[in-house]
């Protein structure tokens, strides 16, 4: 089987900010060579580590984000080091990096110098505000960007005494990180009809601002400013809580509320299959949901009846979620019919038996450390979808290999 | 495959041999097309005619901005999601819609749903159909939990599959309910996914001259943006549900103290502040001037860590007094890590770094009119997005595909419509 990105070389000069579209298309089948500096990338430093022991080669943000590449250690400092990295770009389809602006132009590696004479070439570089902005160099973070571009103001919860609320994980990375993969590939599509490479430019501030879904829509459209509400979205008004809590203390969330009639006729079979009907004191607004036919969103506040049915509803379900675990919750409430997802940690989605089922979690082989660990795998499935990832390179692992291939090469072409 | 379509201003041309046979809808599915429509592909949105109603794209229908009008057009969001499309109206449950649809797909050079997991094959449209109208098609499924295992017929929305994969999980505070996400943040990096699964599989069949089927899995996809604390726990064990996490603002790989969001001193005003080093850390201190801030001790990560709470307190004690604007300003100037929790007129608005991107370019609504939609976060220097056309009006553009790029004359479209078939 060739991989999807099979034949694709990528040079990545390594970067918190885009060393997650490097790791999604090394384990899609490209080529990707991570370069970095004498001593090892500082993400290499960033944590956990294996063990809690700080070592680079143990660091688990580097494992995570750079897997399925290899490690090519150059120093960018010396003539040698930048002759190298020339003649590597050249030999590329694509270059990635998250260097601020001007800092590769100081050295002449930069894609103005690179690309003069080989206008083939993609070169995608990630920054926090792009190269548009009155603002290169300004200070930034993860937490930052992600505040600056609109995702905390819709996150958090119904008490605004409390904070808003920064999901961790580096989603600024992730998502402009998403956005360099689409246009490299984008670019990739365009130069195999005609030739021509490109200069791709990410803002991450941009990528954050546009995945904020009806927070930006709303205020364009209609100049509505969406205010924050606990586990659900944001919202220009005050709307009804999603989130139910289990028997065993952990929280499931019920989006869509219960709107059909079958929905009502489920509720009911369920709380008599628990014995649960005569513990619910307003069993009778369910039956009344079933004969109108269901409950509509747009009813709620509007008409009294439906909104107490709705209301019962809700309840009806708290009662049962207090008698059930997380895990059979949701189950129980898909197999019935009504959208719910239990509020899994990510561990304990990547142990759970759907996503064992199709493979997700996947065995990687650590051989220098003689043993395997349990990685999350691609979210595709396909003939030319890896099934495996490689663990990520030991800091230079690769550097001998790769020079020595470019020394044969330039002696070749000499 | 390039669209001839008249009345279009300045395209992208990145793509613009590439068509795509568009059976997406909502962001999750939209929002990939729509990437690919703004680099110059033509994305044909096959849609439910407009006798079927309640069954098409959620979205589609709304008010207009100025809340005089309503109808299958006017959904803001849909604007938004769908712009620089086309729009055909298909009966996919009729033998005549079927076969049209087939020819459609001959002509493509993809195949974009997410529809539940199962409703291709119960239409008799699973890849097997496709490859048989067009050997050479990429076919990309986009499902909440894909379209194998136990949990592939689940209801999944946003609020499903951030739950689910561990999302929600890791947006809160400690000793509180999940915060989760208030918004579809699965739906856009799904979109994205499935956008790269499109591109790829064309940069594929550039090589390798074939098709392929490609099924995609939001909620997998969710899962693994946990990564670092993921294998910190299948490699050391250590499980993420445990007392003291989540603690979201405060987390982050690399670990800094202090790194959180605190309150400014107006109406719900908040500020982000994150300290790289100790070097931010003096710089910081020397703005904020006060003497718990002068503590020798705090110019160490280590204690720095061991002792934010304390020093998020006295930090918040002194952010509540200022206006947000001021200590942005302040601890910029000093070289820090600095943002105000930028409210949607803050950043759309005010912003000179999303108005020199040009991020929220206007288009042409056929009925909703000018509107200000959301670009693309990319610029490419040969064959850049371009983005002056709002969303399709339902069946918009029902005479060019079926007249000119099927070939179907005049009063056999007539007949099409008079049967309910588009």
């Amino acid at each position: 089987m060739t991989a999807l990105l099979s034949g694709l070389r990528i040079i990545e000069l390594a970067s918190d900010r885009a060393a997650y579209a490097g790791k999604l298309m090394g384990d899609l089948g490209a080529d990707v060579i991570v370069v970095e500096a004498p001593g090892g990338h500082a993400s290499r430093q960033f944590g956990p580590f294996v063990d809690d022991r700080p070592d680079a080669d143990t660091c688990l943000w580097w494992w995570h984000y750079n897997t399925s590449k290899r490690s090519l250690v150059l120093d960018l400092g010396s003539e040698d080091g930048r002759d190298a990295f020339r003649q590597l770009a050249r030999s590329a389809d694509v270059v990635l990096e998250g260097e601020d602006p001007g800092v590769l132009a100081g050295l002449g590696v930069d894609h103005v110098h690179i690309r003069a004479d080989r206008p083939e070439l993609i070169w995608v570089s990630v920054t926090p505000n792009g190269r548009r902005s009155p603002e290169l160099h300004e200070p930034a973070t993860d937490l930052t960007m992600l505040a600056a571009g609109g995702l905390v103001w819709n996150c958090g919860y119904d008490d605004h005494g409390l904070p808003p609320i920064r999901p961790s994980g580096g989603h600024a990375h992730h998502t402009a990180s998403a956005f360099a993969v689409m246009g490299a590939l984008t670019a990739v599509v365009h130069r195999d009809l005609t030739g021509v490479g490109q200069h791709v430019d990410v803002s991450m501030i941009a990528a954050t601002n546009v995945t904020t879904e009806v927070s930006s829509v709303d205020w364009l459209y209609r100049g509505a400013t969406n205010q924050r509400q606990t586990g659900r979205h944001a919202s220009e008004h005050k709307t009804m809580g999603i989130q139910v809590q289990t028997g065993d203390g952990g929280y499931c969330s019920n989006p869509l509320g219960l709107t059909t009639a079958g929905n009502y006729q489920t509720v009911i079979d369920w709380l008599r299959e628990l014995g649960l009907e005569d513990a619910f004191g307003e069993f009778f607004f369910l039956p009344m949901g079933v004969e109108r036919g269901g409950v509509s969103l747009k009813e709620l506040g509007q008409d009294v009846e439906a909104t107490e049915i709705y209301r019962a509803g809700r309840e009806a379900l708290y009662l049962i979620a207090s008698k059930l675990t997380t895990a059979e919750f949701f189950v129980q409430a898909q197999q019935r019919g009504i959208a719910c997802g239990a509020v899994y940690a990510p561990d304990e989605a990547l142990a759970d038996a759907h996503f064992r089922f199709r493979d997700y979690p996947v065995e990687v082989e650590h051989p220098e450390l003689g043993r395997s660990y349990t990685y999350p795998g691609l979210p595709f499935t396909g003939v030319q979808i890896p099934t495996t990832i490689r663990r990520a390179p030991l800091l230079g692992e690769h550097t001998q290999e790769i020079l020595a291939k470019l020394a044969r090469e330039r002696a070749s072409t000499a | 495959m390039t669209s001839t379509r008249s009345g279009q201003g300045h395209k992208s041309t990145a793509l613009s041999h590439i068509r795509i046979c568009d059976l997406t809808g909502l962001l999750a599915g939209a929002g990939a097309t729509r990437f690919l429509a703004a680099f110059g592909a033509q994305v044909i949105r096959v849609e439910q005619p407009a006798h079927e109603k309640h069954r098409w794209d959620f979205l589609r229908g709304g008010i207009s901005p100025d809340g005089t009008k309503q109808g299958v057009n006017f959904g803001g969001n849909f604007n938004n999601h769908n712009v620089e499309k086309l729009s055909i109206t298909l009966d996919l449950k009729s033998a005549e819609g079927k076969a049209l649809l087939g020819r459609l797909v001959a002509q493509s050079d993809a195949v974009t749903e997410n529809f539940s997991a199962h409703v291709m094959e119960r239409l008799g449209m699973g890849y097997e159909w496709l490859k048989a109208q067009n050997e050479k098609i990429v076919y990309v499924a986009n499902s909440g939990f894909g379209k194998a295992g136990p949990y592939s017929d689940f209801k999944s929305v946003g609020q499903v599959v951030q739950p689910v994969c561990g999302l929600t999980f890791q947006s809160g505070l400690p000793d509180q309910e999940p915060a989760g996400w208030g918004f579809a943040y699965m739906d856009h990096l799904g979109a994205y996914m499935m956008a790269t699964a499109v591109l790829g599989g064309l940069v594929a069949r550039n090589r390798t001259g074939e098709g392929q089927y490609i099924d995609f899995s939001c909620t997998e996809a969710g899962i693994g943006l946990a990564g670092p604390d993921l294998l910190d726990s299948t490699v050391n064990g250590r499980a993420m549900r445990r007392p003291g996490k989540p603690n979201s603002n405060a987390d982050n790989w690399p670990p800094m103290a202090p790194h959180g969001i605190y309150p400014a001193a107006g109406e719900d005003d908040w500020v982000a502040i994150a300290v790289r080093d100790d070097a931010d850390w003096r710089r910081l201190a020397t703005a904020v001037d006060e003497g718990w801030a002068r503590d020798p001790d705090l110019a160490d990560a280590a204690t720095r860590m061991a002792r934010r709470d304390e020093i998020d307190q006295r930090l918040a004690a002194w952010t509540r007094q200022h206006d947000r604007a001021r200590i942005e300003a302040l601890i910029k100037d000093a070289g820090v890590p600095v943002a105000q929790v930028a409210r949607p007129a803050d950043r759309i608005e005010h912003d000179p770094r999303t108005a020199a991107w040009g991020l929220w370019p206007e288009v042409a609504h056929d009925e909703i009119g000018e509107v200000r939609v959301e670009g693309i976060p990319i610029h490419m220097s040969e064959t850049d997005w371009s983005i002056t056309r709002g969303a399709p009006c339902l069946g918009n553009d029902n005479d060019y595909v079926y007249g000119e790029l099927l070939g179907l004359a005049a009063d056999e479209i007539a007949d099409l419509y008079a049967r309910k078939v588009i």
